[in-house]
């Protein structure tokens, strides 16, 4: 059995206005997949549910065989961390440290595991630094990775990202894939939500696309941005080098630069046209 | 024509919560043209903004140095409600800029203009046509809080441009959006652009600047260190160096011109990757 189930799952809020119709879906432990689709897609509702911010209306979700309509959010979130789209929905201390801490102390962790937590994950996602100031005064980029840091100290087994890649210079996306390789290694679970595909090739294998409530694909990268049907029911966007290759008619289906440049350096070597 | 002219600004605000500095800023925005600021977050970019739009020396304290002319007037001597009504501001974070006072998209986009004290059939008149242009007539009576983040910021650019400036500041509009409501976003900036609108824009998506700007300021550390036409600046490897980042055309031609220092012409769209990549290969 998968570590995270998701069996014929629908949500329909109490205005009644359906956010995911019966999605199904499998994910191992130590897995990382990126979501991706529209806004509206239904993709927060999905991962909401996940940590058990929602209860599915309809199907059951199991977390290492914990059914989430059987267990609180507080239990669930012990497994599942969700760090929010908007770090403003999620912050509430005066200052980074104590934002940080919030959660083990909830947990009762002594004071001393509270403050080597604090300080080596706020090491890892670089806000060090900034641990005295209002976490209002920081950047919305820098806040985002306050909350992150709050999400990793719990160290919980599955860690979901909603658009961490949202409003992000290329310094911290370069944090971000550092952040996600991290947990890789500890074997943690990754789900991410992210608009960028161009993050999505060089961070993801498995990717799940969602459209009008539904999952209406879930397989390699390189089957997603190379499947004209899925992008545009999707609405989402072929990687940038991809699209080049298309518009030359190159094969291979080409996702990255590396692979572009390989590709037309063998072609020409062999005398022949793209 | 020259509208704005920047010379040796420098700026520090009097409070520093992590905000930056400027340093030595010199530039010249030409009427008509846009104007994209890169940078990593830090780099000044939204505290440049500042300035041209006069939050500083107007609301935030602290010493300006140098002069920032507009129109040819220094900014310390515009009056602020001539200035609001000559350059309009889109903020980074729509949340940020919604009045909060008013219940509907309609009387929101209406705010600004019942300031000025124009007639009401006047207001309707170009409330109206701002929904219609930017296809937001499924909104107009919606409450504004209710709306989704695509949604809002197309709220927050009908609000700013309802109210005709000449100029537009325009600090992050689609970092919060999906890849087609940030496609909207940069229609509704062409359109204004069409329409002989200045415009300065802070933007992360360097395929979409390399698109639509005409010149590129790439700022690190408060100060601006290369600034140019767009096809000068988005084709230079030194932007790296700022870790301002570059179009994915131009990082392609890169690799490839590391690999064969023949190919020399790095493309920064895909039109020029596309020709550039194909004389290459007849070569």
């Amino acid at each position: 059995m998968s570590f995270i189930q998701i069996k014929d799952v629908s949500f329909v809020y109490p205005n009644e206005f359906t956010a995911v119709h019966k999605i199904s879906a499998s994910i191992e432990k130590g897995e990382k997949l990126a979501i991706v689709g529209q806004n509206g897609a239904g993709k927060t509702t999905t991962v909401k549910m996940m940590n058990g911010l929602l209860k599915p209306t309809k199907g059951d979700i199991e977390i290492d065989g914990l059914n989430t309509k059987d267990y609180t959010t507080a239990q669930i979130s012990r497994h599942v961390g969700y760090v929010f789209q908007n770090p403003d929905d999620q912050i509430f201390h005066s200052d980074v440290y104590s934002e940080i801490a919030y959660g083990p102390k909830t947990i009762g962790l002594s004071d001393d595991e509270i403050s080597s937590r604090v300080y080596s994950v706020a090491e890892l996602v670089g806000i060090d630094g900034f641990l005295d100031e209002n976490p209002y005064n920081l950047p919305f980029s820098t806040r985002k990775f306050v909350t992150i840091a709050c999400v990793l100290v719990m160290d919980v087994d599955v860690v979901i990202l909603d658009e961490p890649t949202a409003g992000q210079d290329h310094v911290g996306m370069v944090q971000i894939s550092k952040l996600i390789d991290y947990l890789q290694k500890k074997n943690k679970t990754v789900i991410t939500i992210t608009h960028d595909m161009e993050f999505v090739v060089n961070n993801f294998e498995r990717v799940i696309v969602m459209a009008n409530k539904q999952i209406i694909a879930d397989k390699n990268k390189r089957e997603i941005f190379w499947d004209n049907n899925v992008i545009e029911e999707s609405n989402i966007k072929q990687p940038y080098i991809s699209e080049l290759a298309n518009d030359m008619n190159m094969g291979n289906r080409i996702l990255s630069i590396d692979e572009f440049v390989e590709h037309v350096f063998s072609n020409k070597k062999e005398g022949a046209t793209v | 024509m020259e509208l704005i002219r920047a010379k040796n600004i420098n700026y520090k605000y009097p409070i520093n919560d992590g905000q930056s500095t400027l340093k030595n800023v010199n530039f010249s925005i030409q009427k008509g043209e846009l104007y994209s600021i890169i940078g990593k977050n830090g780099a000044g970019k939204t505290t440049l903004c500042n300035v041209i739009r006069g939050f500083i020396p107007h609301f935030h304290r602290g010493e300006l140095g140098g002069e920032l002319l507009i129109e040819g007037k220094d900014i310390r001597e515009w009056d602020m409600s001539d200035l609001a009504s000559k350059i309009g501001f889109i903020f980074q974070n729509p949340f940020t800029q919604i009045s909060g006072v008013k219940d509907t998209v309609f009387d929101e986009i209406a705010y600004g203009l019942e300031n000025l004290g124009v007639e009401i059939d006047d207001i309707k008149k170009r409330v109206e046509q701002i929904i219609d242009l930017l296809g937001i007539g499924d909104l107009a009576d919606k409450n504004p809080y209710e709306l989704s983040g695509g949604q809002k910021q197309r709220v927050a650019f009908a609000a700013v441009i309802v109210m005709d400036p000449d100029i537009l500041v325009i600090d992050e509009p689609t970092s919060q959006l999906d890849p087609k409501g940030t496609k909207d976003i940069f229609e509704i900036i062409k359109f204004l652009k069409e329409k002989g609108k200045t415009i300065i824009l802070v933007e992360h998506k360097l395929e979409l600047i390399a698109e639509h700007s005409d010149y590129v300021f790439v700022m690190d550390d408060g100060e601006i260190m290369l600034d140019g036409k767009v096809d000068e600046v988005l084709s230079m490897p030194k932007v790296l160096d700022y870790d301002a980042g570059l179009p994915q055309y131009a990082l392609l031609g890169i690799e490839m011109n590391r690999k064969d220092p023949d190919f020399n012409q790095i493309p920064i769209n895909k039109s020029q990757a596309e020709l550039e990549i194909n004389k290459w290969l007849q070569r």
